[in-house]
């Protein structure tokens, strides 16, 4: 009788610890999905009413469809940076997968001189505060004329994410037994042969797990691309940003570019949820 | 190690192709990540303004000794150094306890899993922007929320309130880190073997006994871990969300040192003074870098 009665307290217990977290991790995001597709009559009234009388796509078609100047070339602001950030994200992938997996696997199988000297100074590059990087970074840029280029903001993301990939990849490399790699060797490949045609399909969950950290790192970076961009290669992030910081923020047309904005990212993260957990375990790093 | 030095693989010249594997992300992370932050040294001794180039000039450590007198500066440090502890701690104990909750056996188990991963994805940008919109004095879904609920009598402006503003700061950047201690302890939670508990239940050992005895031991490592790294990550990279929501205010309440040598520099144009700013906070970040490396290395390599 008493322990029946504890087993079911106890689950009513565990059942309203689950919901408070389910509410506490879903609600304020939900409330920027729902206001983006609200109007303001809806979220003007007081008593605020939780959902919209008439939802609405209108926030989303005035982001896309909008053109706001000729500077823009002819596509609205918004879109213009979903191109700047697709361009920068996928530019700094591609240079920090190649340059990531070569030294990632140089650093886990090769012994040189250096070696645990460069991993230390990896480790070390991923903890120096960007806020201390980003003034040299201001007066380099400037200096070589690639302030507000996509090229440029690509460049200052391939520095901080580039170490990450080495981490996680490294990780991945270590667990692969060193037997696999012989064998191949023995028959005849070449080092790098068996790097691609062994190491790297058996690795694959880590190359996913690092293009998907890429990713995300370099589309939602703020921090560069709030200092070193402007009219011409501003990012989503910068232009949301600008939503909220100027006079007169416009919040419904903020709801919507942030839920464009984060759908990438948390799409990916939802979809490679399984990899990314390893790439943080294998890699102890924060992504 | 023996096996390993007569092995024919590590004989064919590992040595020159290591090298000139690793030759591009040297040149990548030294050029452009340790030549800055050594450029940055030498601005941090400088009075420099982009703007008047011929008044450049050497300072020595003229800029430090100002630091050690500007009370704003003063200020930014314990407004940061707050808002750190406070985050942090509550990102751990509440990402542990998150973490035991879900690694209970309950219906939509999975579902909760995936979606916990939601606010880490979030761009940070988006965060902040979500909150400010959130703790809007009067259209806020905070506002409206406390006051059907009868908590609150009247709006409030949340972020015109220094109390206030800091610990609504310190909310959104704990709603948004918690998931990864949660992530993290979890995953290390399931490798914790059940038979341990189970032999632990047949002695007679309570839950809270158990925690203490088997499961903090087996997660500590972990949590030490994410405790450095939700340390250093509050302190690099929280920069928008308080330039966002509060901009530093109400009266420098929540003006943390990102932003202090943002107005510094990009605002006030002081380059030089602003390097020495980021300079001092950069070596008072070598000590839990320092700690976390070591961890860390621990971890990947032994």
């Amino acid at each position: 009788m008493g322990s029946t009665l504890r087993r079911v307290s106890r689950r009513t217990l565990l059942y309203a610890a689950v919901i408070l977290i389910a509410i506490g991790v879903l609600a304020p995001y939900a409330w920027l999905v729902i206001s983006s597709i609200s109007t303001k009559i809806d979220l003007l009234g007081v008593p605020l009413k939780w959902l919209p009388a008439h939802p609405t796509l209108e926030n989303y078609r005035t982001l896309f469809l909008g053109t706001d100047s000729a500077l823009s070339q002819g596509m609205s602001f918004f879109s213009r940076s979903m191109l700047n950030s697709l361009i920068v994200t996928f530019s700094s992938m591609g240079v920090c997968m190649l340059f990531g997996v070569v030294t990632a696997y140089a650093v886990a199988r090769l012994r040189f001189p250096g070696r645990r000297f460069y991993l230390i100074l990896l480790m070390g590059s991923y903890m120096m505060p960007p806020i201390a990087i980003v003034i040299p970074g201001y007066i380099i840029l400037k200096s070589v004329g690639l302030m507000d280029t996509q090229v440029g903001l690509a460049l200052v993301d391939v520095t901080f994410i580039l170490p990450l990939v080495v981490w996680i990849m490294r990780g991945f490399f270590l667990s692969i037994p060193l037997e696999l790699e012989e064998a191949a060797r023995i028959d005849g490949s070449s080092r790098l042969g068996a790097l691609l045609r062994i190491i790297l399909p058996l690795s694959a969950p880590g190359l996913v797990s690092a293009a998907v950290f890429c990713f995300i790192a370099s589309w939602n970076e703020y921090l560069y691309a709030f200092l070193y961009t402007s009219m011409r290669a501003r990012t989503l992030p910068v232009l949301i940003g600008e939503f909220t910081t100027k006079v007169g923020t416009d919040y419904l047309k903020m709801a919507a570019a942030g839920v464009v904005a984060s759908a990438p990212p948390v799409l990916l993260a939802l979809i490679f949820q399984r990899f990314l957990i390893r790439g943080l375990t294998e890699g102890a790093v924060k992504g | 190690m023996a096996s390993r030095l007569f092995n024919p693989f590590t004989m064919d010249e590992p040595r020159r192709l290591g090298i000139t594997l690793v030759m591009p992300s040297v040149i990548i992370v030294f050029g452009f990540l340790l030549f800055p932050f050594l450029y940055s040294l030498v601005l941090s001794l400088m009075n420099y303004d982009l703007a008047r180039p011929q008044e450049n000039s050497f300072l020595g450590l003229r800029n430090y000794l100002q630091l050690t007198r500007d009370k704003y500066f003063l200020n930014s440090v314990v407004v940061t150094l707050f808002f750190s502890f406070v985050s942090v701690a509550a990102e751990i104990v509440l990402g542990v306890a998150i973490a035991l909750v879900m690694n209970q056996r309950f219906k939509g188990r999975g579902v909760l899993r995936a979606l916990i991963i939601i606010p880490w994805a979030l761009p940070s940008i988006v965060n902040a922007s979500m909150w400010t919109w959130i703790l809007n004095a009067n259209y806020g879904a905070l506002n409206a929320l406390l006051s059907q609920l009868g908590i609150l009598r009247a709006y409030k402006p949340w972020i015109a309130e220094p109390g206030w503003a800091m610990i609504m700061i310190i909310l959104a950047n704990v709603w948004k880190e918690t998931p990864f201690t949660v992530i993290l302890v979890l995953a290390a939670l399931q490798g914790i073997p059940t038979d341990l508990r189970e032999a632990a239940v047949v002695d007679g050992a309570g839950a809270v006994r158990r925690f203490g005895s088997i499961v903090l031991p087996m997660i500590a490592q972990i949590i030490m871990i994410c405790a450095l790294l939700q340390v250093i990550w509050s302190l690099l990279h929280t920069f928008e969300l308080v330039y966002v929501v509060t901009r530093g205010g109400p009266y420098n309440s929540t003006d943390i040192i990102p932003m202090r040598i943002y107005w510094q520099t990009f605002k006030a144009l002081r380059f030089g003074y602003g390097a020495a700013m980021a300079y001092l906070a950069a070596v008072a970040l070598l000590v839990p870098a320092t700690f976390y490396i070591r961890a860390a290395y621990r971890v990947t390599v032994d």
